[in-house]
């Protein structure tokens, strides 16, 4: 008995040191390109590139299939950023692929619904929750915003509002936009500096 | 040397693990749709069958029988397997991309079946030696790639077939197999084992 434990202890033990080991020795790197263009698009997951998702879209701007400006819900943000990233100029965005607005979500208006489910095969990213027949919720903090399940719905139910700013998604505007934040940069550079030594 | 080849023939023919002994009939239904996923999925089938007969003969008779713990077979060699197969996998994924695109997504598709865990035991009970071992593996996957093929290639024209309504989709799917089945066991008497 104690030597069935011990032996299979050991052993799985053992594999999992192997295993962890071997992935570490072996891990295959992807496109570190695509891979830094993704993290930059804004996982929308919307198509309005024409890609089926932002990774598709980073791996084709990474092959230089693809232009930096078919990003619409990154705006001329992202547009620049990729710019900077890619050493190109920033373009405007491209209008075919859609306009650039502010950050919505879906709600669903519960009452109307009639649980068709046709909005939950439509979300890209599983930000709807619901069964036949029974009424469909949005998870807000997941809802990217892409408007893919607006068009399937048969009654019109759903509606994109702009995003709430709370606590949790307020960020500091960006220092163009605020140029006066000296006092709390040097805060932060002393108090770095009293870490450091 | 005519005990290997007996052993080859005994697998993918006569004991075929579908058609006669049952094991992995779920990937057997279940990527049977088109000649290209059969053919991946049968790639894979191979190298991990005969991997896994050779690595849980080892564990067999290294680790368990000196030990006096055969009871522990069945959940040893499903560590076992399970471990060589995903250590196999990161390597074979770093060294060889273009192996790793062909039997990528089934290789830990296969490696929990039922047919591995069978070969495995089997070779146990018919007190298999090390490169009998392999044999039977490498046979026992070469009549599952075998009859995953044929059957793939045989469901692509069934779905041009003109099957009446009540017989469409798995139906006919399972029927087919039945027959194919029917076919395997004529093999029987051809050699004993």
């Amino acid at each position: 008995m104690v030597t069935a434990m011990l032996v299979l202890g050991i052993m799985s033990g053992l594999f999992g040191l192997v295993l962890s080991y071997a992935s570490k020795r072996f891990k295959v790197e992807g496109d570190p390109v695509a891979d830094q263009i993704n993290d930059l698009l804004p996982q929308t997951q919307c198509g309005q590139c024409n890609y089926a998702g932002c990774r598709p879209y980073a791996e084709a701007i990474a092959a230089g299939k693809a232009d930096i400006n078919q990003c619409p819900p990154g705006g001329e943000e992202t547009i620049r950023t990729l710019a900077d990233l890619l050493d190109m100029d920033p373009k405007p965005l491209n209008q075919e692929h859609g306009q650039h607005k502010e950050k919505l979500v879906a709600v669903i208006i519960e009452p109307v619904c009639i649980g068709c489910t046709l909005c939950i095969q439509a979300c890209p990213v599983d930000a709807i929750l619901g069964a036949p027949k029974q009424m469909h919720t949005v998870i807000e903090s997941e809802c990217t915003g892409c408007e893919l399940c607006v068009p399937p719905c048969p009654v019109d139910c759903i509606d994109m509002v702009p995003l709430q700013k709370d606590i949790f998604s307020w960020k500091w505007p960006f220092p163009d936009s605020a140029p006066d934040s000296r006092n709390g940069d040097t805060a932060i550079h002393g108090a770095a500096g009293d870490h450091g030594a | 040397m005519t005990e290997f080849a007996l052993i080859l023939v005994s697998t993918v023919l006569v004991n075929n693990f579908v058609l006669v002994r049952f094991l992995g009939l779920c990937p057997f239904m279940g990527v049977s749709r088109s000649l290209e996923t059969a053919t991946g999925m049968a790639l894979a089938t191979t190298f991990v069958l005969t991997l896994s007969s050779v690595a849980s003969y080892l564990a067999n008779h290294f680790l368990l029988e000196p030990l006096g713990l055969e009871y522990l077979r069945t959940i040893t060699f499903i560590l076992v397997i399970a471990v060589v197969v995903q250590f196999t996998e990161l390597v074979v994924h770093k060294t060889s991309p273009l192996l790793y695109q062909v039997l990528g997504i089934f290789l830990p598709l296969i490696t929990t079946n039922c047919a591995v865990l069978g070969v495995a035991l089997l070779n146990v009970q018919q007190g298999h030696g090390f490169v009998q071992s392999a044999v039977f593996g490498f046979g026992a996957a070469a009549g599952f790639s075998l009859v995953l093929v044929l059957f793939a290639a045989m469901r692509e024209r069934i779905v041009h077939a003109d099957v009446p309504a009540a017989f469409r989709g798995p139906a006919i799917t399972l029927v087919t197999a039945g027959l194919m089945s029917l076919a395997f066991m004529g093999f029987s008497g051809l050699v004993k084992g």
